[in-house]
């Protein structure tokens, strides 16, 4: 991830601290455009497999992450056992762990509520938004960077919880031949296409999708969490060879 | 049907869970960083779940009883393209839907 670690924190510089928040909430704003539509087909669907409107908003409040909960509520609709439910979400929200680890040097120095609060509000729009910035702009203050971070927030989680409601409210009048069924695959694919420029991430994709074809037969669901180990373990050993080839192989040639 | 109970499990232990991952090095570990080899693993969990999660759903759907289906198989193929080219996540999803329904109002008709 970053690499300055205990970043010092000067008296407040460039930007004052007040505009921070304007300045995050400006830059959070165009990610309405993903979530919302991404936020209503979770709704829908909720209410398809039989949630109600509060089960369906609850689930948002409280997981904050659209991939985990089509994975848990497709995983629920085939009635898996409750432990690979919750492996298999908790596997696909792994990434947060980076993304907790990534803010550390950033916002490592902030009162512990105010820690808690921005780990609450960590999605990918937010995380990728806040780092980029905080990397161009070093000389921010520990506050600055929490006052950008939650203006970042503020377009973007609040339309989650807003927008799940709605799908959930309208969901029950879609009719059929919206095939909503595919949304979710829709949604997944289009938030790792843009990832796989690099080889290792190529590699892992593809052998999460090999193995997971070829696990279908286990029961529950459990080759997609075998196929997606071995895939993590596959991207970054490619990632390893990589480093250790790459550069002599672009030279030979 | 999936139970009441089952249902608000979920929601109570994911939740919990996940935000126990956005609070881990944030919040309990504080300043010492991750081990590369950690790091190197956690930056491949997206790919390495969600296509694994996908794939039987694209080329086994439900909703036409596990046979493949070409109008969602297109979609898929369509928005990996548009998004591997253009890194729009937005892109895909629109190439996606439009693909869906072209082909599927084209099955339709014909």
């Amino acid at each position: 991830m970053t690499d300055q670690p205990d970043t010092p924190t000067p008296p407040e510089a460039a930007t004052p601290a007040a505009r921070a928040f304007g300045h995050g909430l400006r830059d959070g704003l165009p990610f309405l455009l993903v979530l919302t539509p991404f936020a209503l087909v979770f709704g829908v669907a909720a209410r398809e497999a039989g949630l109600d409107v509060l089960q369906a908003l609850a689930f948002s409040v409280a997981v904050v992450a659209g991939a985990a909960q089509f994975a848990a509520l497709h995983l629920m609709l085939d009635e898996a056992p409750l432990a690979i439910i919750l492996l298999t979400a908790l596997a696909v929200n792994l990434r947060m762990a980076m993304y907790s680890a990534g803010l550390v040097p950033w916002l490592g120095q902030a009162p512990l509520w105010q820690r808690a609060c921005v780990a609450y509000l960590t999605v990918d729009q937010t995380y990728a938004c806040s780092v980029a910035r905080f990397e161009k702009n070093p000389q921010w203050s520990t506050r600055t960077r929490i006052l950008y971070f939650l203006g970042c927030a503020t377009p973007v989680c609040p339309i989650w919880f807003v927008m799940t409601l709605v799908g959930a409210v309208i969901g029950s009048a879609l009719p059929a031949w919206l095939a909503l069924d595919f949304a979710m695959p829709i949604c997944f694919l289009a938030l790792i296409a843009p990832m796989l420029r690099s080889l290792p991430h190529l590699a892992a994709a593809a052998t999460s999708i090999l193995l997971s074809l070829g696990l279908a037969f286990l029961p529950y669901n459990t080759g997609v969490l075998v196929a997606a180990l071995v895939a993590m373990a596959v991207g970054a050993q490619c990632e390893v060879w990589l480093k250790a080839h790459g550069p002599r192989r672009a030279r030979a040639a | 049907m999936i139970p009441t109970w089952l249902i608000w499990t979920v929601i109570a232990l994911l939740g919990v869970g996940t935000l126990l991952l956005r609070f881990s090095f944030l919040g309990l570990i504080g300043q010492r960083p991750l081990p590369d080899w950690a790091l190197r693993h956690l930056r491949y969990t997206a790919v390495a779940v969600l296509p694994g999660l996908v794939a039987p759903l694209v080329l086994w759907p439900e909703a036409t009883g596990g046979a493949t289906d070409p109008a969602r198989l297109l979609s898929a193929l369509a928005v990996l393209g548009v998004g591997v080219l253009s890194r729009s996540t937005i892109g895909a999803m629109l190439a996606g839907a439009a693909t869906l329904y072209a082909v599927l109002i084209l099955l339709a008709v014909v």
